[in-house]
């Protein structure tokens, strides 16, 4: 009897040890476990979440977004009063952010691009200064900048009654510590055509592009592709603008009896923001560019040289199409990491998602895990979109193989 | 003896498993963990800040040590849990603290749908307006197109909003998280004007360099009843707050004092005092507390005009008046169900 139990035993054992030691039913044992308890960790956690609010009484709803907002919002992009809806807020919110991501990103692509060429640059003071300034951007946390310029800002820049008369570039443009106050353009109707025109631009030079490219092959012969674009978007519209009769009229800011009226204003908040976010990711960005143009080997210059194409054309033609290869990947990840760290504007009280839909909102109904949830779906949803229109590029600009 | 841990095995048990929180009683909980966890706002002269020891002091504050006298018979048993406008309720819900003594509004919608409990009113505030004298402004009505630094995610920004609206006025909110970066960015001239509730302009006031050079504008454009907030549905924790609240006033009306409540706890002929205080019947033992409870809170903090003309009083920096403050006997509006 116990021989044959014993038997039974190492049997089963030996079973399970076989099926352990076959590398495929291991590696699906191991997936169904991961899964069984990536399932059973997500289950307890909304199960949780639902039986706590229900202790606490709470019930699980978006109605507060039809509900006026009560709230003022400094920087508004579209239309808005304290009457209009949480969800209009929420939307005041997201383009804030939006436009910080945009001309966050605008601005450190061309510093970093810019940075990490005087990084390789043979001149040393360029490229000391270069090395200086990224390795104390990127080493100091980002929150620390933004906090830093906008004190900078707010207590270093002239109050309002100063800036009226010594920060003043001919009663147009002022600089004060509650921001950089511009004129304000005014479009009268004759200005559409002007709007036109250079969508007219737009399109002429990219049939123009493909033209010039045509005679290029059939020819040799090369156009000034460059010039005559330029001179097609902008000087165009310039000229329509003229002949139109200049049909746009500038609201200067004036002096009131606290602040400036009128023109448009650059908040200190977002002159923060925008700039922090900017430096500490060029300075990422200037060591990938880096990165990407020393990836090219020197016998790439030297073969291009050989052919006789010009400096300026060989880092055109063939330099820079084979440092994106490397450049583009890293940089996608660093365009996403500065539209998610824009949601530090909290901090200084810049409108975004966070502070409106996120905060004030969030704030004022109790809706805490309502507006937690919309908010990362905002940013995921951001970041996707990021993703998907890099990775669109990198397709293209990838290497072609035949 | 037996039963108590079988008890709290069971207890523990289910703690576990996370799925019961707020059923659970406070009063107990607090007594387990031996001292109670308080919020407090982050840093408002006068009402709840740091001292030069690191050590929570104010009005604010010293309900909280008032609470644990009565809880725990020991005022220093507070662990102090300091939280911005926007931090507070989710601290309070999520049961990292026990109670909420932060200066914070009574309104319908933070009653019902946060599902938190207001438990009374230890002060009537309202908001005002502080701007530099150097404006030369003498009415909020003046201050169309001015730039305003506001703490947000608190009432003031809605009651903003809604008055400058209802008076037709632009302006141009500055929205700061707590009331020390406020206070930077109206010194700095970020900001013309600087709102909040008045005790809190007082108070921010009293510690500028140079306070003459700004004044509080008249209007008083909300109500503002400042109280302690307890979470929705454990009934004998709520009474217990309301109750100390009710002990320090109470307390003020029939001339208890920090000095005198050891004389007097033993044995008065009035009556009301010695039900109080406990030589008559046992109204500790119904809210769960010790017959002592109320002599633990007057011999620690003292009565209601003892904790205000301590840390706001006119006597202070802050130099508040009691105004709607003063007891109903004095014209004012705190006031006491008896203890009977």
């Amino acid at each position: 009897m116990s021989t044959t139990t014993a038997d039974l035993d190492a049997d089963s054992r030996s079973a399970i040890s076989k099926l352990w030691h076959n590398r495929e039913a291991r590696s699906v044992i191991l997936q169904i476990l991961t899964m069984a308890l990536l399932i059973g960790f997500f289950a307890f956690i909304i199960s949780n979440a639902v039986s706590n609010l229900a202790a606490v009484g709470k019930t699980f709803s978006y109605d507060f977004l039809g509900e006026p907002a009560s709230y003022d919002i400094n920087q508004t992009l579209i239309d808005y009063t304290s009457r209009d809806t949480h969800l209009r807020a929420g939307l005041v919110g997201l383009l804030n952010t939006g436009l910080v991501a945009i001309c966050g990103v605008i601005l450190a692509t061309i510093l970093g691009f810019i940075l990490g060429i005087f990084r390789l640059s043979p001149n040393y003071l360029l490229n000391r200064i270069s090395y200086a300034f990224v390795e104390f951007t990127r080493n100091v946390p980002v929150l620390l900048h933004i906090l830093l310029i906008h004190g900078i800002v707010v207590h270093s820049l002239p109050h309002p009654k100063i800036a009226k008369d010594d920060f003043n570039i001919g009663d147009m443009f002022f600089l004060s510590n509650r921001g950089v106050y511009a004129p304000k353009p005014i479009m009268e109707d004759l200005f559409w055509f002007v709007i036109i025109a250079f969508f007219i631009g737009i399109a002429f030079t990219l049939w123009f592009r493909k033209y010039a490219r045509k005679v290029q092959d059939a020819t040799g012969k090369i156009y000034p592709v460059f010039w005559i674009g330029m001179a097609a978007i902008f000087g165009f519209p310039v000229i329509v603008y003229l002949v139109t009769g200049t049909p746009l009229t500038w609201d200067a800011p004036v002096f009131g009896r606290f602040n400036f009226q009128g023109g448009m204003v650059i908040l200190p908040e977002f002159m923060a923001l925008w700039l922090a976010l900017s430096l500490y990711t060029a300075a990422f960005i200037a060591e990938i560019v880096r990165a990407g143009i020393l990836s090219v080997s020197h016998g790439q210059w030297e073969a291009a040289a050989a052919l006789g194409i010009r400096r300026g054309r060989i880092l055109n033609l063939v330099i820079i199409p084979q440092a994106l290869r490397v450049i583009v990947p890293p940089l996608t990840s660093q365009y996403l990491n500065l539209t998610k760290n824009s949601s530090l504007a909290i901090a200084i009280g810049y409108m975004d998602i966070v502070a409106t839909l996120g905060g004030i909102s969030l704030m004022q109904t109790g809706k805490e895990m309502e507006t937690m949830l919309l908010v990362i779906a905002v940013y995921l949803s951001i970041s996707l979109l990021i993703s998907a229109f890099m990775n669109w590029y990198n397709q293209r600009i990838k290497l072609v193989e035949r | 003896m037996k039963k108590s841990t079988l008890f709290s095995a069971a207890a523990a048990a289910v703690m576990a498993f996370g799925s019961t929180v707020a059923t659970a009683a406070t009063l107990d909980d607090v007594k387990k963990n031996g001292e109670l966890r308080c919020i407090v706002s982050t840093g408002l002269p006068g009402f709840a800040y740091t001292d030069a020891n690191g050590v929570y002091q104010g009005f604010d504050a010293d309900f909280c040590r008032a609470t644990a006298a009565a809880v725990l018979g020991d005022a220093n048993k507070v662990k102090f849990i300091p939280a911005t406008g926007k931090t507070r309720f989710t601290l309070l819900n999520s049961g990292e603290g026990d109670v909420l003594w932060r200066n914070t509004t009574w309104t319908f919608v933070r009653d019902a749908d946060v599902k938190t409990t207001f438990v009374g009113v230890n002060y009537y505030d309202g908001q005002g307006f502080m701007v530099p004298k150097a404006l030369g402004v003498k009415s909020a009505k003046e201050l169309g197109g001015a730039t305003v630094c506001i703490q947000t995610g608190t009432t003031t920004e809605l009651n903003l909003a809604d008055y400058f609206r209802t008076n037709k006025i632009s302006y141009e909110p500055v929205p700061i998280e707590d009331s020390e970066e406020a206070r930077k960015n109206y010194l700095a001239g970020r900001c013309d004007v600087y709102t909040t509730d008045a005790s809190g302009l007082a108070a921010s006031r009293a510690v500028f360099d140079n306070p003459k050079d700004h004044i509080i504008l008249p209007e008083i454009i909300s109500k503002e009843p400042l109280g302690p907030v307890v979470r929705h549905g454990d009934d004998q924790w709520s009474d217990i707050i309301r109750w100390t609240y009710n002990a320090v006033v109470a307390a003020e009306e029939l001339g208890i004092t920090q000095a005198n409540v050891m004389e007097m706890a033993k044995g008065t002929n009035n009556p009301e005092i010695n039900r109080m205080l406990g030589t008559e019947g046992d109204l500790g033992a119904m809210l769960g507390l010790n017959k002592d409870w109320v002599v633990k809170i007057l011999s620690s903090v003292g009565n209601y005009s003892e904790i205000f003309n301590r840390h706001i009083g006119p006597d202070t920096e802050i130099g508040l008046e009691r105004g709607l403050n003063a007891l109903w006997t004095n014209g004012g509006l705190q006031y006491t169900p008896p203890f009977r």
